[in-house]
């Protein structure tokens, strides 16, 4: 995803939609191209898809509103998205943190530490969970001293919020990043010739140019932690109402027979996790046209 | 700026340098330059948090897989690589990988080149639906196949009754590994070929080549970067996939079991190090694509800088 | 249509026997697949049993060959499987109701399946004990103790796993079964215990990492042969196993999924491997493996493993598990009423 946000940002090419559903082009191949994406796109996502709506309405709307709002699902919403938000608002400033010094500051290591941030999405997430429940648990390397402390992550609510922070990193930092490459200098500079100190330029000229980009980052990062399951079920210790994820109650639902349940708790994910992305794409496009006038 | 932070020597005369910075800093153009870098200082700071928090957050926990891998020493490490549940696992990721990546691929690139070189209304929402697969939690992605695929499900009797397998076999594994990295590819390309604009192919179509002619020699050679890396992104989501492949594998040693499928089987039969010693060979394998990555994004880089370059050229 | 990523692996391995076989002449040679789903502690036991059977049929049926697959993972996760299509030959499940939903909900095996075999189709039993840190810090000697303020309790999610089940009943039937006990103060004394519980893990295998690896809880409600396999596997100079006044006889069921193996053709094989189980060698892997055999002979040699216990079973407290299921673990029973007021 990284790419595609760090050239989306810089490129200027959407135009403005008029007249039918296809502006005139002399390139051939868009009724094929068009075609196999909308064939392929229903073969492999929607059609299933499409099959896990139908089957939550064999139950009827009454049933299905008291399944997704019994009070176990509505803690486990509680739980899944109030981690989430934190983890994307601590990413948020950890994000920001490693792309600026990432895009600012020349010094040893930089490159593989430029690297590193992308673990997270290299590592398959069960890894990632079986790691970080063995670093983070009371008896590991990071979690005995937390526990001196009297902080315990693994199996409560922080080790959720760990486990989010770790696999929508890479999201924030490779957002943000490329904005702050290709923010020109000459701005800053025009600040600070017009006497602005350099906290006041950051808040009035860098801040409003990277504002999307954080906020793009926030989104796929706060969306990318609503779904995981993975890494979470290790380290959350899965007590109903307090450390129960979403993703994890489906599963309960289905180890119970409970078909039409379960996928009545995933449409409404879906339907959420889909309101986000359609929000993320737009405000990258209002972005764009922007940048392009 | 100095070109390195870490190398500049913290020496007696500090106090005597700071006077001269403020000296320097107090003239016009040092002023400009102190105000549109930070002080060391800062700079120090955010260097040294940064480095706390990868180091934290993800350093750590990848040292740890290391670390518990070979706590029997080398050979009980590899006595977990070689057996042979740890091959077939390697063997069924392998194939998983090896079908759903270039399916990816074709999609991604007709997607890319209907998304980026025409306008039709809905592009938002159709681009909207390529990303889903990628916000979608995996236990659903799995949850889906079953629903169709499985004996209760929409097509399974037939299947069963015509003795093809599909769930619990390997179709399955691979039509959820496809599922978890679709967007990849696409979303990749897209932006490239945006960038590229039209006008290169539209003076090839004006001059006689056909369509094909016009993708390969001209449309091809500008994204085979992005390619690589869209094919890089997509192939290291497919071999860490979880979550998905879990709900519809059956987990039958040796034959239905992925790598990361293998790690938990290890894990749940109190052979720690083994996990993660298998685990460990993923990580490796997430280091190296990090670097091959990191290879292909300097190409992406040059790829949409010669684009721009040309683009102000012509103009 | 099936790509097997094993045959690459099958024919490594069985190159030499292919050979020698066609050395011998045996042109007719037929190779059987039969797959065990089972659930996760039983991962070394019929590790045991399949190498036995194997090697005992293989010489009755000479030039044939026979592969066992194993699926292990949470007893429901599994029904679940087969249920969506997953083609077991044999189920071996952790717990009556488990099997019985192969029925209820897909029609996979006669209603009747419970008396197939003998022992209501249980060819070994076990119980829930207690596995406490060495030399017993918390002084943990019966079930009442584990209500006490302080002791952390580790034992998977009922709703997920099998043996959890057991546990919840264990416990409850403990407190019912009390002088003066009654179905308020069962309720009230499984309500004590599982507040004093910090980490519900959907498996019992996913427990026993957390009780064994993180070092989390005082005492871990365990299946008996899990918690021998823990001491054996991880250290006897670590654990003990306590043994409760009294516990629940746990009869984990085996059935042969008849519509699968009869659209496979493997009815016979799968019928004998079952019956394998009941047989004195049967029985002897059971008892090595720190389940209780049927067969006294086999309960006789493995005694020192075995204390006697007061056991109850499900039927004379609860009325059979259809019943204990819908009235404990179903959605908005006993169990989600401890959590949710």
């Amino acid at each position: 995803m990284s790419a595609s946000s760090q050239s989306s940002i810089r490129t200027s090419l959407t135009r403005p939609f008029k007249g039918p559903f296809k502006k005139r082009s002399v390139l051939p191949g868009f009724g094929l191209t068009f075609g196999y994406t909308i064939f392929y796109l229903s073969l492999i996502v929607l059609i299933p898809l499409g099959a896990l709506f139908l089957k939550a309405f064999t139950l009827s709307l009454p049933d299905i509103w008291a399944t997704v709002t019994a009070p176990r699902v509505l803690a486990s919403y509680r739980i899944t998205f109030g981690a989430a938000f934190i983890a994307a608002v601590i990413n948020l400033f950890v994000g920001l943190l490693i792309a600026w010094v990432l895009a600012r500051y020349e010094f040893k290591g930089k490159s593989i530490l430029d690297a590193l941030v992308d673990l997270p999405f290299a590592l398959p997430t069960a890894v990632a969970g079986i790691a970080l429940t063995t670093v983070f648990s009371v008896n590991g390397w990071l979690g005995a001293p937390l526990a001196e402390l009297g902080i315990k992550v693994a199996y409560t609510p922080i080790g959720i919020i760990v486990a989010m922070v770790f696999i929508s990193l890479p999201f924030q930092v490779r957002t943000v990043q490329p904005v702050l490459e290709d923010l020109e200098k000459e701005l800053e500079e025009a600040s600070a010739t017009l006497g602005a100190n350099r906290w006041q330029t950051f808040r009035h000229v860098i801040f409003p140019v990277l504002a999307p980009s954080l906020f793009t980052g926030f989104a796929l990062g706060f969306a990318r932690a609503l779904g995981e399951y993975g890494s979470i079920v290790f380290i959350a210790g899965n007590m109903p109402m307090k450390t129960e994820i979403t993703p994890l109650l489906i599963i309960t639902k289905l180890e119970q027979y409970q078909y039409a349940e379960a996928t009545a708790i995933a449409a409404v994910t879906l339907t959420i996790s889909f309101a986000l992305l359609f929000l993320i794409n737009y405000v990258q496009w209002r972005n764009r046209r922007r940048y392009s006038l | 700026m100095s070109p390195s932070v870490f190398s500049t020597p913290d020496s007696p005369s500090a106090a005597a340098a700071r006077a001269r910075a403020e000296e320097v800093a107090n003239t016009p153009s040092g002023r400009l330059r102190q105000a549109v870098g930070e002080p060391t200082w800062v700079r120090r700071l955010l260097i040294g948090l940064a480095l706390f928090f990868i180091a934290l957050i993800l350093l750590v926990p990848l040292a740890a897989v290391f670390h518990q891998a070979f706590a029997k020493g080398f050979s009980g490490y590899w006595e977990a690589i070689s057996s042979p549940d740890t091959w077939s696992a390697v063997k069924l990721t392998l194939i998983a990988c090896g079908i759903a990546v270039p399916f990816n691929v074709v999609f991604g690139v007709a997607a890319a080149w209907c998304i980026a070189k025409f306008d039709f209304k809905g592009k938002n929402f159709l681009i909207t639906l390529i990303d889903l697969p990628f916000s979608i939690s995996p236990v659903i992605s799995g949850l889906v196949f079953v629903l169709l695929f499985g004996a209760q499900g929409w097509f399974g009797e037939f299947f069963i009754d015509h003795g093809i397998r599909i769930l619990f076999a390997v179709p399955a594994i691979v039509l959820a590994t496809i599922f978890v990295t679709f967007p990849f590819v696409a979303r990749e390309l897209i932006p490239v070929m945006q960038a590229q604009g039209t006008e290169e192919e539209e003076a090839s179509i004006t001059l006689g080549a056909n369509g094909w002619q016009t993708f390969w020699r001209i449309t091809l050679p500008n994204i085979k970067w992005g390619l690589l890396y869209g094919v890089v992104l997509c192939n290291a989501r497919a071999m860490g996939e979880f979550g998905a492949v879990s709900v519809v594998s059956g987990h039958i040693r040796g034959e239905t079991n992925t790598l990361p499928l293998h790690v938990e089987i290890l894990y749940n039969e109190y052979d720690f190090t083994g996990a993660f010693a298998v685990a460990s060979l993923l990580a490796f394998l997430a280091v190296i694509t990090l670097i091959v990555k990191k290879v292909l994004e300097r190409g992406v880089r040059s790829e949409i800088q010669e684009i721009r370059a040309s683009k102000e050229g012509a103009v | 249509m099936k790509f097997s990523t094993s045959s690459l692996r099958t024919v490594a391995l069985g190159l030499p026997l292919v050979i020698s076989l066609a050395l011998a002449g045996a042109a007719s040679a037929k190779t059987y697949n039969l797959l065990n789903v089972s659930y996760d502690p039983t991962r070394e036991l019929y590790k045991d049993v399949n190498a036995a059977f194997i090697k005992q049929w293989e010489a009755k049926h000479a030039g044939d060959k026979l592969n066992i697959q194993q699926s292990h993972g949470g007893s429901g996760k599994q029904a679940r499987a087969v249920i969506d299509g997953l083609q077991a030959d044999v189920v071996t499940l952790a717990l009556h109701y488990d099997v019985d939903v192969l029925y209820s909900v897909a029609h996979l095996i006669p209603k009747d399946w419970d008396k197939k075999l003998a022992n209501n189709s249980a060819p070994y039993t076990s119980t829930i004990v207690f596995l406490v840190r060495k030399g017993n810090p918390k002084k943990i000697k019966d079930w009442g103790d584990l209500i006490k303020p302080g002791v952390s309790i580790i034992t998977p999610n009922p709703k997920t796993s099998g043996g959890a089940r057991w546990n919840y009943l264990a416990a409850w039937g403990y407190a019912l079964r009390l002088p003066g006990g009654n179905e308020a103060k069962a309720r009230d004394f499984v309500k004590k215990l599982y507040k004093n519980v910090p980490v519900l893990d959907a498996g019992a295998r996913g427990a026993t990492t957390t009780f064994v690896q993180r070092g989390i809880g005082d005492v871990f409600l365990s299946w008996e042969n899990e918690a021998h396999l823990a001491i054996n596997e991880l250290g006897p100079d670590k654990f003990e196993i306590i043994y409760p006044s009294v516990s629940i006889l746990a009869e984990p069921s085996v059935a042969v999924v008849e519509k699968n193996a009869k659209r496979k053709g493997t009815t016979e094989i799968a019928k004998e491997y079952l019956n394998f189980l009941y047989t004195e060698q049967g029985q002897d892997i059971a008892g090595k493996n720190y389940y209780r055999p049927r067969s006294a002979a086999a309960l006789a040699k493995y005694k020192a493993n075995f204390p006697d216990l007061n056991l109850f079973t499900i039927d004379e407290v609860f009325g059979g598990w259809a019943k204990a299921q819908k009235t404990h673990f179903d959605d908005g029973g006993e169990f989600d009423k401890i959590y949710v007021p």
